[in-house]
């Protein structure tokens, strides 16, 4: 107990296969959230990072290996774990039919969020959807759809969020502000943070640590500076590059 | 108790507001439903004609078991109609992340299934009456439980219909709205169980379905239904519940394993 069942996520010897595909999507992966911290998940397209944030919400059993998540498996342990969490990614949406903030309310039912109408309300300001809260989900625009996918994931209080590219579909401008909205809240809560992203300058600058992976194994991990330093790189893009290219880090000294 | 209770009618919620939000779907629900009662009410008006006063109870019948078969019919197409819905609109995941447990999603989508049959049957009842002067309280108070066993036989093959979607995705549709065309002929809706050939009768008394529709006509031609027949209904029904519910389950371990949840309906 103590220190293993607090920390918010814990991923030892993960594999994951689709069936029919030959190589592993995740292939013997470690790797950990500690409370508080912000981990950013790398890597070229098809690396795996979606994949493994699957496995840690309980939608992909697992061909060997283990997720904890607060010390509880997703799997045969959703109760404890489902309502500590949440998820918001470019690839799941919210249902076109309803309107935005119908979509929150029966959110904030399903989780038993308290005093909810205060909170949607909070989030609506925050990410200044108020103008389109009784708008349908479906005429929203790709952007103002995933800022309703955050005040969704955020709605529930989790004590770690996933976000799968949340900044994709975002103009600079909403893309920093959101940064700037999470950090803080992040901040307030001592949430944790597991993203992915495409987008190394925010990488950089949101994580504390990130990890790298490449056809779903770990290639490096550590804090940006830290793997800059090590690869003698001067921005992530450049790694990032050189890994899709040549398929390894390679430690230039 | 009161916390699943709250997770129940959020879900209920999201089904019920998809209607009010559309008239287009508040008007599918009954369209069909009030199609076929006309078709063959009229048929019906006709061959009494053609037979004169001998036939006079073949309304009677056909109207009955029109209406009674649309519970079990609606009723599955209403359970399975929900999970397709979560996956037409790419929310699946977000339902299969909530902190709700299997049967209080399967809780909501029965509660949604008995709403909308009951409005239909009203539709139904009352269109009856005044077109065909026909009423069904003439079953009597069995019509109650044999419309609740209608709706359970309903829902347990909405169960297993439900889990096929998840197994095979889009390409179970077939399957999906065939299904319940399949166990027509052999539920015995319109004509008795002696009336089919030997084989087809064996088939027919694997169905609660069956039972259920002898017991209609039985009650409609004024006799009782016997404690035995209600033994079959309730213990079929109970076994097919088991059936769908675990044939749901399986299918979900499935594609989980495979790791097909988040991308049903996208293949
Ligand atoms: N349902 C599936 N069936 C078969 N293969 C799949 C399936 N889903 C993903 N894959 C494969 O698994 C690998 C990992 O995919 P994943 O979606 O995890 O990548 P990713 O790192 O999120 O990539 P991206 O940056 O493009 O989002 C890819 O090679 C992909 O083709
Ligand atoms: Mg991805």
């Amino acid at each position: 107990m103590g220190f293993m069942s607090t920390r918010p996520l814990e991923i030892a010897q993960l594999v994951f296969r689709y069936p029919n595909a030959g190589a592993p999507a995740v292939d013997r992966l470690e790797m950990t959230v500690e409370p508080g911290e912000i981990v950013g998940l790398l890597g070229p397209n098809g690396a795996g990072k979606t994949t493994t944030l699957q496995a840690v919400l309980g939608l992909l059993q697992p061909a060997s290996g283990t997720v904890r998540v607060f010390g509880h498996s997703p799997l045969s342990d959703r109760t404890h774990v489902l309502p500590r969490i949440n998820f918001a990614s470019v690839d799941v949406d919210l249902p076109s039919n309803l309107a935005a903030r119908e979509c929150l309310r029966i959110v904030a039912g399903l989780y038993g969020v308290r005093d909810a109408a205060r909170q949607i309300d909070a989030l609506i300001a925050q990410f200044e959807l108020g103008s389109l809260q009784r708008h349908l989900v479906g005429s929203l625009s790709a952007g103002e759809h995933m800022r309703l996918k955050l005040c969704k994931a955020l709605l529930t209080s989790p004590e770690l969020l996933i976000l799968d590219e949340p900044t994709l579909n975002l103009d600079p401008y909403m893309a920093q502000k959101v940064r700037e909205l999470l950090k803080s809240i992040q901040r307030q809560r001592g949430m944790s943070i597991l993203h992915t992203s495409h987008n190394m300058q925010e990488v950089e600058t949101f994580c504390d640590r990130i990890v790298f992976l490449h056809h779903g194994k770990k290639l490096a991990e550590g804090t940006p500076r830290d793997i800059l330093a090590r690869f003698q790189s001067h921005s992530l893009d450049e790694l990032f590059i050189r890994v899709a290219v040549s398929g390894e880090l390679f430690q230039v000294r | 108790m009161s916390q699943s209770f709250r997770r129940i009618s959020a879900i209920f919620q999201r089904y019920v507001l998809l209607h009010r939000r559309s008239l287009i779907r508040a008007f599918d629900i009954c369209f069909w439903p009030v199609m076929d009662l006309l078709i063959w009410g009229f048929v019906t008006m006709y061959l009494q004609q053609l037979a004169g006063g001998s036939a006079a109870q073949v309304i009677v019948f056909l109207i009955g078991a029109l209406i009674s078969w649309d519970i079990h019919y609606r009723g599955q197409q209403a359970v399975t109609i929900s999970l397709m819905e979560e996956i037409w609109t790419r929310n699946i995941v977000n339902m299969l992340i909530a902190p709700i447990r299997l049967w209080e999603w399967i809780a909501a989508s029965f509660l949604y299934a008995t709403l909308k049959v009951g409005l239909v049957t009203l539709i139904l009842c009352v269109l009856a009456k005044t077109l065909y002067a026909f009423e069904i309280v003439r079953v009597g108070w069995t019509f109650v439980p044999l419309a609740a066993s209608l709706l359970l036989f309903g829902w347990a093959i909405g169960l297993l219909t439900a889990g096929l979607l998840l197994k095979f995705g889009y390409a179970a549709e077939a399957l999906i709205w065939g299904i319940p065309f399949l166990l027509q002929p052999f539920s015995c809706v319109f004509y008795p169980v002696e009336s089919l050939p030997h084989w087809a009768q064996r088939m027919a008394r694997c169905l609660p379905s069956t039972y259920a529709f002898e017991a209609l006509r039985a009650s409609l031609r004024g006799g009782t239904v016997e404690w035995s027949v209600w033994g079959w209904i309730v213990g079929l029904n109970v076994s097919y519940f088991a059936l769908g519910l675990g044939c749901l389950i399986w299918c979900f371990q499935d594609a989980r394993a495979a790791g097909r949840l988040s991308r049903l309906g996208q293949e």
